[in-house]
């Protein structure tokens, strides 16, 4: 039987299985997104959360993250076995991207200009939607292209604590020793990923503002 | 024997006074004891080598600053009792820096104050124009292009219509054309003396270049380690035998001494 013949005739679970990682890493992008921003611009104006919340968000990524699955399934309410536990994971294995380029993004405009905004009269709302988030935007983003980018790959982590997602087909195929099966989930993974980098890249690029130098950081 | 009334005329023609003001960081004192007042109508320019307490001076008056001890009033308020918002936008601000907003294009940069202050579209429009034609940037060929698109010279121009743009009664300009080729700051401080002449703003003018204090000051205060160590008309000040003024004036020889050069790259 070829990988063709196999995908067609398991059409339907690939294409579920591709659901539920879409729904997986779209769900804990999100909470990362709500918490991350607000957390980047918090830092930008109280120097002294900085640390803290710049080390959490670290210390998370930096643990391996099936020992992070791990590590939650024990916690009540967060815990537990199945995808409520893996968005938790999820969600703070994005933080770092975003909380650190939302932060880099703000305090690498010109100083110049924070000051221009503030001598003019200002209000600090003012220079932070007008000003500081339109130029930080392209910074921003490229943060969250990454963390998104992760989120696919770790998601398929997930499928071990019963989470589903794309990752079922992978340690089902591991499991039983068969190539065809890994593939079926390790393709559409990979193609998620690129498709995703691909298309918020080029958001990226609609929506950084024209100021002659563009940023690159992440 | 001074009567009462002189005396509030002389309050009145005040836009701006320092009543021994001292301004710390970190016990530090930048500026000490500072007490002058700044006149209506005219263009002081606080002269001083750099780390003198110019621009702490400046910033003192829209209170991106405020005195450690002692007051500054604005209009006969203090600062402290401004709402900072309301006092700002009654203060043109020019940097040398200029701090043009990047994504903006110039007819928005200058209409800044303008629309934050809720003026109508048009009327915002108008005036930007206005301001771009006396700042000699014909609006027809600026008023849609993006800051990186202009010289260093037509940035600090829609720096100064940005400063004019809500025709503020106050204007507080640092060192706005140092970082300028000697011949633009040469072009940018003649057409600055014309605007001036014309608007009669009451300006305060931050700079370390005796030569342009000389020419656009109707006094000059110079700064030293934080103190104001003479205050007079530029005739007054080529005459003081004071040694940190004499040292300044020596700067105005042909051929110019070391220290003077190296007064000019810092900052």
């Amino acid at each position: 039987m070829s990988f063709i013949e196999f995908v067609i005739r398991h059409q339907r679970e690939i294409v579920h299985l591709t659901e539920e990682h879409l729904i997986l890493v779209g769900l804990s992008m999100s909470i990362a997104l709500l918490v991350g921003i607000p957390l980047g611009i918090l830092i930008t104006r109280q120097p002294r959360w900085r640390k803290p919340v710049l080390g959490f968000a670290n210390v998370v990524q930096t643990i391996p993250s099936l020992a992070l699955f791990g590590f939650l399934i024990p916690i009540p309410f967060v815990g537990g076995i199945g995808a409520r536990t893996a968005i938790v994971a999820l969600t703070l294995y994005a933080l770092l991207p975003i909380i650190r380029n939302t932060y880099a993004g703000i305090m690498g405009i010109d100083p110049a200009v924070r000051q221009a905004g503030l001598g003019m009269g200002m209000t600090d709302r003012q220079l932070l939607f007008q000003v500081e988030i339109p130029l930080a935007l392209g910074v921003i983003l490229a943060g969250v292209r990454v963390a998104t980018v992760i989120s696919v790959g770790v998601a398929t982590i997930a499928a071990a604590i019963g989470a589903g997602g794309l990752g079922v087909f992978i340690f089902r195929g591991v499991a039983m020793v068969d190539n065809q099966l890994i593939l079926a989930g390790a393709l559409p993974a990979a193609l998620l990923a690129l498709g995703i980098d691909f298309a918020l890249g080029w958001i990226e690029r609609q929506l950084t503002p024209q100021t002659g130098m563009r940023r690159e950081m992440t | 024997m001074v009567s009462f009334e002189s005396l509030m005329a002389e309050e009145n023609r005040a836009a701006v006074e320092f009543h021994d003001v001292t301004y710390r960081l970190d016990d530090r004192p930048l500026v000490s004891h500072l007490h002058f007042h700044v006149y209506r109508g005219e263009t002081l320019v606080l002269l001083g080598r750099s780390g003198s307490g110019k621009t702490t001076t400046l910033k003192l008056i829209n209170r991106l600053l405020t005195p450690t001890e002692g007051e500054v009033r604005v209009e006969g308020t203090a600062t402290v009792d401004w709402d900072p918002i309301r006092l700002r936008r009654r203060i043109g601000y020019v940097i040398q820096e200029v701090g043009l907003f990047p994504h903006f294009t110039v007819e928005r940069n200058v209409g800044l104050v303008p629309t934050l202050e809720g003026w109508a579209p048009e009327r915002v429009r108008d005036r930007v124009h206005r301001l771009l034609r006396l700042v000699g940037l014909p609006p027809e060929q600026f008023a849609h292009r993006y800051p990186h698109e202009l010289s260093g010279g037509q940035r600090q121009r829609v720096g100064v219509a940005r400063a004019l743009a809500a025709d503020p009664p106050l204007l507080l300009m640092d060192e706005p054309f140092g970082a300028l080729d000697p011949l633009t700051r040469l072009e940018m401080q003649r057409e600055f003396h014309e605007w001036q002449q014309r608007l009669g703003k009451t300006v305060v003018f931050v700079t370390h270049d005796i030569q342009e204090a000389l020419f656009l000051a109707s006094r000059i205060g110079l700064l030293d380690e934080g103190r104001l160590v003479e205050l007079g008309t530029p005739a007054e000040f080529l005459r003081s035998s004071r040694p940190e003024v004499r040292a300044f004036i020596q700067c105005l020889r042909a051929v110019p001494s070391d220290d003077c050069l190296s007064e000019e790259k810092t900052s």
